[in-house]
């Protein structure tokens, strides 16, 4: 075995271990403490566990992509309202009222665009102006957010459509349409960065930039298009949302970005970008809900929710630090 | 002038480093009042002196005796407590705060409650200023001063302290003319008030201008003490490289073929000015010059990472623009950088994807990457370069410096280049790894190859150039060929001495 094989492992494990554990801590507690009497580990709860990570676990996905290059979107949760807001109204605009159901793919592909081109305006700038991507999607973040609200004011946004909600509220194989989006995109976003020249790009960017640049590269395209990447998956994290809902306020959305890259941070992905795992963020997403999910059925209230799981974020982080001075100590030796 | 205690005294210092004596019994005084030049070769043990003068190694065995006290230099504050300043040739300044601020730095007078008492500290940094007749307030921005100007408040700060000597590490590599002339008046105030100088230069005109005695290094060692009035740059150099060269020159000679590269009044703003070359199939030219005479500028214009401000590339004959390294690359110019942990390499990416990089977008198989095809890539240039490594899933930053370049020199190799450009070939690296290296770089020269060789270290350059391009300031002083390069004439003309200009 090479150096290093065995902690490397251990680390990106490392997620897995802490989903096992919640799970029997939760199972466990659960039986002294839950008011209800059917077992946390059941399926159905998992099932629906799934298909309650989906929205943000889509969105966390593309955001590893993101935080691998060493960039940062603060705008996901803006783009995810204003394509809701499409997604939603655009079914009611006059002109396609003649398409029946036929409406439904129209009103897709315009929130997909509304995402893809949000994000597109993001690369953008970053790639023409040189700006740091943190300050320019917190500008983003704003704006965008800013768009929502003259589009429709305080009001919400909605539109009912059955076939939609039949869609949303099918399970296929026992699985919801919304954990198949979830799944399809990580596997999708897996492939591209561990098999495809695009994945590859990605994390020699995001370790050294210069060295990338040196190797013929061109960075500013490659971060355009994650961005839009991104923006197509915020869109789809809503389209996939608010077919079942209907309904889209325009505070919806707010902190997704934190809550996307807390779960990417959790699976392992450094800030400083160079490395990270799709299916890691996959884990630190279900991790996420988990925690959500079983102190609620402990009896916890969300504010406790909240604390506990900034707790633990900090405490994991921390951890992964100290390991890793461990492993450069050695090194020395 | 001998009867007078020396401000400055080193005696027998030695220092060792693991498998390398950087300074073998050094001793040397300083006079007060005196502007003595420290010389030698890069590498010579020059800055592992000053090192342990300004307390950031400790030697071995010697001492270190300021006025008639022998001192420990526990830490650079100490030293400066003891009334040895640097001057370093890259400036410590907070460009934010004001000159004041900045020459009081750590030790602000205070007022009572620990408030700054600032009406003394302006008071306090003009009186300084003044003395050294400066156009600049003491509330001026550091930042927006000329690097001269900055310079200046080095100085300033050196006058806070009862300074005894005074280091000056290149001081004028990025100053202009005019303002060389200002930063001598200074040292020569310096030197009527009583401080030992010690001034570390290459060139020789201004060692000749200002300098009193002249101290030599070579491979660590002491060779010598000449007084300046009575020398000449001939005998400098002498001391400077009388070493017997251990490398034959030029291993093999090749014939070389078309020319491949052509230079023509290439100018980059005052990066370098003029410059004109050309590289043939089956040549080593090699660029040899001062850090700051403009050769890695040069060799990033080729690359597409500066846009030059006049004149023209030609590659086979053709003008050619190169905008970025993507231009480069696609035609067949490519760089080995001179920093390549932060320019050439991935280091948390393995041996195998660092070596593809630049073509793995022609390595695929559909959508996907064909690993497959990478890893025959990097067996066969494993092999032939022989890099040592167990594998290529091993991670590129846990290999040693040789065999890191290696991967950085296969990764261009593996793409059939034109034109190979290797900055600092063989910068940290192992002495065995260095004959490997520059075998390696002969070897491609046999094969057709046009190589261009950046180094800072003469028996490199010597060793596997077939022309050598000595660079001043931004010019090309003269183009050697192997035939007619001495180690003297090299040294004259990168010092700025010899401005024949020879085709």
């Amino acid at each position: 075995m090479e150096p290093g094989t065995l902690s490397t492992y251990l680390k990106r494990g490392a997620i897995w271990g802490f989903i096992v554990l919640e799970l029997i801590f939760f199972s466990i507690a659960g039986e002294f403490l839950s008011l209800s009497d059917k077992p946390f580990m059941d399926l159905d709860n998992m099932l629906l566990l799934f298909k309650q990570s989906a929205p943000i676990g889509i969105i966390a996905i593309g955001m590893t992509l993101i935080m691998i290059n060493g960039n940062i979107d603060l705008s996901v949760g803006a783009i995810f309202a204003m394509s809701a807001v499409i997604f939603l109204d655009s079914m009611t605009w006059p002109i396609f009222a003649g398409l029946g159901d036929a409406v439904i793919p129209v009103a897709w592909v315009l929130a997909l665009l509304t995402g893809v081109g949000l994000g597109a305006i993001n690369g953008l700038i970053v790639w023409k102006t040189g700006v740091d991507a943190f300050i320019v999607t917190l500008g983003a973040m704003l704006g965008y957010r800013g768009l929502v609200f003259m589009y429709n004011g305080e009001q919400p946004t909605s539109h009912l459509n059955w076939t939609l909600v039949d869609f949303a509220e099918a399970q296929f194989l026992g699985i919801h349409t919304a954990t198949w989006f979830l799944l399809g995109v990580t596997l999708v976003l897996w492939f591209i960065m561990t098999r495809t020249v695009h994945g590859r790009n990605a994390y020699a960017i995001g370790d050294n930039r210069e060295a990338a640049v040196n190797a013929g590269i061109r960075v500013g395209p490659h971060f355009l298009i994650n961005f839009m990447i991104i923006g197509f998956l915020a869109a789809l994290s809503a389209v996939v949302f608010y077919a079942e809902s209907g309904s889209v306020n325009p505070n919806d959305g707010e902190l997704y970005e934190l809550w996307a890259i807390t779960a990417v941070v959790l699976g392992g992905t450094k800030l400083a970008g160079g490395s990270g795992s799709i299916i890691s963020t996959f884990g630190g997403v279900l991790a996420i809900q988990l925690l959500r999910k079983g102190l609620g059925h402990i009896g916890a209230d969300t504010e406790t929710v909240n604390l506990v799981i900034g707790l633990i974020l900090i405490a994991v982080l921390f951890l992964d630090r100290q390991l890793n001075l461990k492993g450069r100590e050695a090194l020395r030796i | 002038m001998s009867e007078q205690t020396p401000a400055l005294r080193l005696e027998n210092i030695t220092k060792t480093f693991p498998g390398v004596k950087a300074l073998d019994d050094v001793s040397f005084s300083v006079l007060p009042g005196e502007v003595h030049a420290l010389m030698g070769e890069n590498g010579a043990g020059k800055s592992t002196l000053m090192k342990v003068l300004g307390g950031l190694h400790q030697p071995d065995d010697g001492q270190i005796i300021v006025g008639e006290q022998p001192v420990r230099m526990a830490s650079p504050l100490d030293a400066k407590s003891k009334g040895i300043v640097f001057i370093h040739q890259e400036l410590s300044l907070a460009d934010e705060l004001t000159v004041a601020e900045n020459i009081y730095l750590g030790e602000l007078p205070r007022k009572r409650f620990g408030l700054v008492d600032w009406r003394r500290l302006y008071a306090q940094t003009n009186e300084i200023l003044k003395r050294l007749n400066v156009s600049f307030d003491a509330r001026a921005l550091v930042g927006d001063l000329s690097i001269a100007n900055q310079q200046m408040v080095e100085i300033a700060r050196a006058l806070t302290v009862d300074a005894k000597a005074v280091i000056f590490d290149e001081p004028t590599a990025s100053l202009t003319d005019a303002e060389k002339v200002v930063l001598f008046d200074v040292i020569s105030d310096l030197k009527s008030s009583g401080v030992g100088i010690i001034y570390i230069s290459h060139r020789m005109e201004e060692i000749f201008k200002i300098t009193d005695r002249i101290s030599v290094l070579r491979d660590g060692a002491y060779r010598g003490t000449l007084e300046t009035s009575k020398t000449n740059d001939e005998d400098i150099t002498q001391l400077m490289i009388g070493r017997t060269l251990d490398l034959s020159r030029n291993l093999a000679h090749h014939d070389v073929g078309d020319v491949v590269l052509k230079v023509d009044n290439l100018s980059c703003g005052h990066l370098y000015e003029n410059v004109s070359f050309e590289v043939r199939h089956g040549e080593v030219v090699g660029f040899y010059g001062l850090v700051g005479a403009g050769r890695t500028a040069i060799a990033e214009t080729l690359f597409g990472l500066r846009e030059p401000t006049a004149g023209r590339i030609y590659l086979d004959g053709q003008p050619t623009r190169i905008h970025s390294p993507a231009d480069a690359i696609r035609r067949g110019i490519s760089l080995v950088p001179e920093d390549r942990k932060a320019q050439g390499l991935v280091l948390g990416m393995n041996c195998r994807d660092n070596m593809t990089l630049p073509q793995v977008d022609d390595l695929k198989a559909g959508p996907f990457v064909a690993e497959g095809a990478e890893i025959a890539i990097f067996d066969q240039y494993r092999d032939r370069l022989d890099i040592r490594t167990p594998g290529w899933r091993q991670s590129v930053g846990n290999l040693s410096g040789g065999n890191q370049q290696k991967i950085v020199i296969g990764k261009w190799l593996s793409m059939h280049p034109n034109v190979l450009i290797v900055d600092e070939p063989t910068r940290g690296i192992d002495v065995g790894s260095k004959s490997e290296i520059h075998n390696l770089i002969r070897d491609l020269a046999g094969l057709g190859y046009a190589v261009i060789v950046i180094s800072s270290e003469m028996p490199e350059v010597l060793h596997v150039s077939d022309r050598i391009v000595a660079m001043f300031s931004g010019k090309i002083m003269r183009t050697f060929t192997s035939e007619e390069v001495t180690e003297d004439n090299l040294i004259q003309a990168i010092s700025g001495l010899s401005a024949d200009k020879v085709a």
